[in-house]
């Protein structure tokens, strides 16, 4: 006689380890195979877009660090580019420079992050977290030396950055370059062909292109699929234009490749680094722009980058006031976040907290 | 290749001919707000035949719009702005489709969610804080605030 079993409803979260903040889940399990899942959020919701009716628009800045706080300079970049989208100003080349270099170091600190996580999910206890944080802990402190902040950065300002880089940045810039490239050689070295890692990810919560697409998902889980959309080829933005990279695609869509697509994005990204590093002239670091800012009334903008998660956009309207009159973000964690049920249903609970860590979610941007 | 944003113009050319009667007259300005300055990139079309549209925009083989990149709600007192980001893949350009809703009571739009599953999150959080409904939208609830939680707080009226 076969063994009686009946579904079992368990609250994963929202306090867990692995749910990369407050974020709950809500699963229904035969034994150990998931059969309904049911994401809930909300629990981190500041009111984010609501908060910003009632700040300047230089302010706003700060509330966007507080997103994806993990890669804040990306999300000050793309509201800055709304708001220069709204005033119609040109932004200086230096500064335009200055963006993109530090957008992608905080790309790679990002990722450097989210694979860290992604392994500790897989339950590597630490090691490889520690060997991210690592080089992630000198992009923070490159990060301190431009602007005296480590997380919540407010680099970039609407029509450039803040401050000019100081003079010791650029020699500890070349020494970061330099230690990253033995540091990440060691990491890949030791997870990308790692045996157990490919085991234990390979063929597992498959997400394929068309059902990517139609879920509006964006970004290194899009790329993972096999497309090669990428907004800073597509719609380049600051300095991009003038940079040469690679987009990396995978073809599965299995959660190795979801991993193995940021390991190499780290790559591309040190590439335009150093093409910053080379290309960037002397200049003024910041349009004139009006203490407060009053863009024309009725003028919307919708400006967008690819952050690290994804497809990042602000959605501006004014009214004419020192306040936006309606601030939209798209945040492309909760949008990748419309696949859950798909790539969970039918896989093992072991197999549910790395399928999430591969996601790379993360809950200030998904509950704004 | 850089990605193109169609214009009005074109986008309302061939919609007006694939959907009769769906394309809503560009809005005499009743108020300041409604947005002049981007309306040469806009179109307009009536809310009751949004699902109409938006499934002509994807199916076309012309316009082939199959990724939907964000729904936006703007409250204006009087009326709400609906606002959809399109994008296609394949034909690498993108639009901006509006629509518009009278009243504040009873608000509901015809929901995109069997077209473009991403639109599932984004209808319910534009339920959740501007309370307008999309019919059609199979698991139509609140997203960041609990059930039972009074009023929807990114309306203008709200605080």
């Amino acid at each position: 006689m076969p063994i009686q079993t009946e579904p079992m409803t368990v609250n994963i979260g929202p306090q867990h380890p692995s749910t990369h903040g407050v974020f709950r889940l809500r699963v229904t399990f035969d034994g150990e195979e998931i059969l309904e899942v049911e994401p809930i959020f909300g629990y981190l919701h500041r009111g984010t877009e609501k908060l910003a009716e009632e700040r300047n628009y230089t302010q706003i800045v700060t509330l966007t660090d507080r997103l994806d706080y993990v890669s804040s300079m990306i999300n000050n970049q793309a509201y800055c580019l709304a708001v220069e989208d709204l005033m119609g100003v040109e932004v200086p080349m230096r500064a335009k420079y200055l963006r993109t270099l530090t957008a992608e170091l905080q790309r790679v600190a990002s990722h450097l992050m989210g694979i860290g996580f992604f392994l500790q999910d897989l339950g590597t206890l630490g090691t490889p977290l520690m060997y991210s944080f690592r080089s992630r802990e000198k992009i923070l402190d490159l990060f301190e030396m431009l602007c005296g902040a480590r997380i919540t950065v407010s680099y970039m300002r609407p029509g450039g950055v803040f401050f000019d880089a100081p003079e010791d940045f650029w020699p500890a810039l070349d020494q970061f370059l330099e230690d990253f490239e033995t540091e990440f050689a060691e990491i890949e070295q030791l997870i990308l062909e790692n045996e157990i890692v490919m085991v234990r990810t390979r063929g597992v919560s498959i997400l394929p292109l068309d059902m990517a697409i139609n879920a509006s998902v964006s970004g290194p889980v899009l790329r993972a699929s096999g497309s090669d959309w990428d907004w800073r080829k597509k719609a380049p933005y600051d300095a991009y234009d003038r940079m040469e990279f690679d987009v990396p695609t995978a073809t599965s869509g299995d959660n190795y490749d979801r991993f193995w697509v940021r390991m190499q994005e780290i790559h591309q990204s040190i590439r335009i680094v150093k093409q910053c590093v080379e290309q960037i002239e002397p200049g003024p670091t910041r349009a004139k722009v009006p203490l407060i800012i009053r863009p024309k009334p009725g003028a919307e903008a919708y400006g967008r980058v690819e952050a690290s998660k994804g497809e990042l956009a602000f959605y501006l309207v004014s009214d004419g006031g020192i306040s936006p009159y309606r601030m939209k973000v798209r945040s492309p964690s909760l949008i990748n976040l419309t696949v859950t049920e798909h790539l969970l249903v039918g896989w093992k609970l072991a197999d549910m907290i790395v399928t999430l860590g591969s996601l790379d979610i993360n809950m200030g941007e998904v509950d704004r | 290749m850089v990605v193109l944003q169609l214009s009005g113009e074109d986008l309302a050319e061939k919609v007006g001919a694939g959907v009769p009667d769906s394309l809503a007259t560009v809005f005499e300005k009743p108020t300041e707000l409604i947005p002049e300055l981007a309306t040469n990139h806009v179109l307009w079309v009536k809310s009751s035949r949004v699902a109409d549209v938006a499934s002509f925009l994807k199916s076309d083989a012309g316009l082939d719009f199959n990724f939907l990149n964000s729904i936006s709600a703007v409250d204006y007192i009087n009326h709400f702005e609906v606002i959809y980001h399109l994008t296609s893949m394949n034909k690498q350009h993108t639009a901006i489709i509006k629509t518009r809703l009278d009243g504040r009571e009873e608000l509901s739009l015809p929901s995109v969610y069997h077209l473009w599953r991403g639109a599932d999150f984004q209808e319910r959080e534009i339920w959740d804080l501007m309370g307008i409904s999309f019919t059609g939208h199979p698991n139509m609830k609140r997203i960041m605030l609990w059930e039972g939680f009074d009023g929807h707080p990114l309306r203008k009226d709200y605080l």
